[in-house]
């Protein structure tokens, strides 16, 4: 069982909610990554997605394409990012990490390459945005005997028979796109995500957690009374982008920063699975 | 003309007689490139114009709908002309021009959004999207909108929009509304990103004209099919004036619609010579260009594998090129699959080299080339210079080049 399986699953047997905040590596700085990476999980984080920042980031809304322009301007490539993962293991090997992106960087190093470099780092998943499931062979036969779970998106628009073909695809869990949209839009139809979530239900055993749109205790208890768990990437990414690249960063203050994570957490912690 | 097919669609061969030139396969592919690589929330919006388009492609009655606009509205066919006089200055092969810049709106763009307008009609969808560089697809789009009495929302980098005023000017007299894209590095590559946020946010009620041969399946071949009424033509006429095809032909390149547009139908005919004209820059060598067939290689961007300028660590490096209309890091996938099987030659004339040709053309013929066109121009003069006076190139020019005079006058230290 996978890392990200093993979390998971412990949450559920206490029945309890996954949160899963989203950052981009290398916002606003390579050096705050770690560090923000350990105060999410103090914050209440089961599992992290780690942003592979991308030039041309073309599903994500303002705030996420501003945090990875902030993270390309500090120079921060994939090997960074694997470099940033496998710091983060050296004092936390429970916490599964996630890496979510878009595929050039990672068919520009090469499907094995990063495949190899991202099981020593320490990388529980991918997730590349892009990379539609027919098109997965060459990422699949270099992630997947290494034991690195695979997640998919499935969207509003996503066809029946497109459903069945990602739930085979995916492992791990399966990140639900709660609008139609870019990320960090508002969620207008709550009822219409729960019926949707219901119906996947009837398709998958995977665990089955929202995206998109959770920015505060409110949407994310929404969200959470009718799926597995929660992503927050643009509430958390907004809040980063107030931090000062160079200056200097205690951990108050990074803990200030994530504070939307301690929220959300306290918000759903008590919502029964 | 005399040559008028009733289903212009894909390879022009029957069922099972299809050949290395029929493609793409049924997921988008060039050999490797092309695909459909795009967010969850847009697949289900490619399949389903997939489906409709594939169905279309085979009905003749929106062919003959398709040819019609395209003769009454435009203005087809557009004159092969044999351009005397710069073919007398360099002294080779006779340099003949497929005059693309005549179509209604000034360029090649219109034959696709023609397509592609019938297609979102058809599909019902009221609202229009586009993304522009030079602001000629911008308009061509802004165009059929208008004609059709459908919104239209066109993406242009700011610093696009800067450099070709008239063309938003234009584009807000049709009607369209015209948004500055402000993010990456405010050229055709993030109005392409912001039209794709748009259409995943608008999927519903949205259609989506890319302008080039470029994106995610079926975009390379629907734009490749319907720009493809180029060559089809310069093929007839070369026949009927020349009594021959011709030596070569020579496009340039940026995304790739206007070259696959005249020379797919010619692919099969094994004695013509293809020349792809990337735009060069400042030159190859400084790194400051447009040319990723040229100086680039393989990866995934907007929708498709093909190549792209990227840098080591997989981000997408700024282009340069004086042309807006040239200005972007990757190109259909098509042409990718046709340099790596040798067919067609890929190229570069630089910023200098075309902004001589621009000259020329205007100077020796009368014609004012838009500066994505001088390109081809400028790389077809040289090569017609190492060619005997029997031999003749055909050379696609694509715009004419009346956006270009602020550009133009600017490089001579004139303001208008």
């Amino acid at each position: 069982m996978s890392r990200i399986s093993k979390t998971i699953a412990a949450l559920q047997a206490q029945n309890k909610k996954v949160l899963i905040p989203y950052l981009v590596a290398g916002d606003p700085e390579k050096a705050l990554t770690v560090r923000l990476m350990h105060a999410l999980v103090k914050s209440g984080a089961h599992i992290i997605e780690l942003g592979i920042p991308f030039s041309d980031p073309s599903s994500d809304g303002t705030v996420i394409q501003l945090g990875a322009e902030r993270a390309l301007r500090q120079g921060t490539t994939l090997r960074d990012v694997l470099a940033m993962v496998a710091e983060f293991r050296t004092t936390d090997q429970n916490t599964p990490v996630v890496l979510m992106g878009y595929l050039n960087p990672i068919e520009i190093m090469g499907y094995e390459a990063f495949a190899g470099a991202a099981d020593a780092a320490g990388v529980d998943g991918v997730l590349v945005v892009d990379l539609p499931a027919y098109e997965c062979e060459e990422l699949f036969k270099a992630v997947r005997p290494r034991g690195i779970d695979t997640i998919f998106l499935i969207a509003p628009t996503t066809t029946a028979a497109r459903e069945a073909a990602i739930c085979q695809n995916t492992t791990g869990y399966l990140y639900y796109v709660s609008l139609k949209g870019v990320t960090g839009a508002a969620i207008t139809d709550a009822t219409a995500i729960r019926d949707k979530i219901n119906h996947l239900r009837t398709v998958t055993d995977l665990p089955l957690v929202v995206g998109f749109g959770i920015k505060d205790a409110n949407s994310a208890r929404e969200m959470a009374a009718i799926s597995d768990g929660v992503i927050v990437g643009s509430a958390l990414v907004d809040s980063i982008s107030h931090l000062q690249p160079g200056k200097t960063c205690s951990e108050q203050d990074l803990l200030a920063t994530v504070a939307v994570i301690a929220t959300i957490s306290d918000a759903i912690k008590d919502m029964k699975n | 003309m005399s040559e008028s097919p009733v289903v212009h669609a894909g390879s022009g061969l029957p069922a099972g007689q299809e050949d290395q030139f029929s493609g793409p396969d049924q997921h988008g592919h060039f050999g490797r490139y092309g695909g459909a690589f795009v967010g969850e929330t847009l697949v289900a919006a490619v399949e389903e114009l997939d489906r409709v388009y594939s169905k279309m492609a085979l009905d003749p009655n929106f062919w003959a709908e398709f040819d019609k606009d395209l003769k009454h509205y435009v203005g087809r066919p557009s004159p092969l002309y044999l351009a005397e006089r710069l073919t007398a200055r360099y002294g080779g092969a006779q340099i003949v021009l497929k005059r693309e810049d005549l179509n209604h709106t000034g360029a090649h763009k219109i034959n696709n959004t023609i397509g592609q307008a019938l297609l979102a009609k058809f599909m019902g969808k009221p609202r229009i999207i586009a993304e522009t560089g030079a602001g000629q697809h911008g308009v061509a789009s802004a165009t059929v909108a208008a004609r059709l009495g459908l919104e239209c929302h066109v993406y242009m980098g700011a610093d696009d929009i800067k450099r070709q005023s008239a063309n938003v000017y234009r584009m807000k007299l049709l009607g369209a509304n015209v948004i500055a894209v402000e993010s990456g590095s405010r050229t055709l590559k993030d109005a392409l990103n912001e039209a794709l946020r748009d259409w995943a946010t608008n999927v519903d009620n949205t259609y989506y004209i890319i302008g080039t041969a470029a994106g995610p399946h079926p975009y390379p071949r629907m734009v490749r099919d319907f720009q493809a009424v180029i060559g089809r033509e310069a093929r007839a006429q070369s026949l009927e004036q020349f009594g021959r095809l011709p030596d070569a032909l020579v496009a340039c390149v940026g995304g790739g619609s206007n070259a696959i547009g005249l020379f797919h139908p010619f692919l099969r005919d094994a004695d013509v010579a293809m020349y792809g004209v990337e735009a060069g820059g400042d030159g190859l060598e400084t790194g400051r260009h447009a040319a990723p067939l040229s100086a680039g290689r393989p990866g995934v961007l907007h929708g498709n594998r093909t190549y792209l300028m990227t840098d080591d660590a997989g981000q997408i490096l700024d282009t340069h090129s004086v042309s807006a209309g040239l200005d972007y890091p990757g190109v259909g996938p098509e042409h990718s699959w046709l340099k790596d099987i040798h067919r067609v030659n890929y190229v570069a004339a630089t910023d200098k080299e075309a902004l001589a040709a621009f000259r020329d053309l205007t100077r020796l013929e009368g014609i004012i080339p838009a500066l994505e066109s001088s390109h081809a121009v400028a790389y077809a003069c040289k090569m017609a210079a190492d060619m005997s006076r029997d031999k003749f190139i055909v050379v696609n020019l694509s715009g004419r080049g009346d956006k270009d005079i602020h550009t133009v006058a600017g490089i001579d230290g004139i303001t208008i």
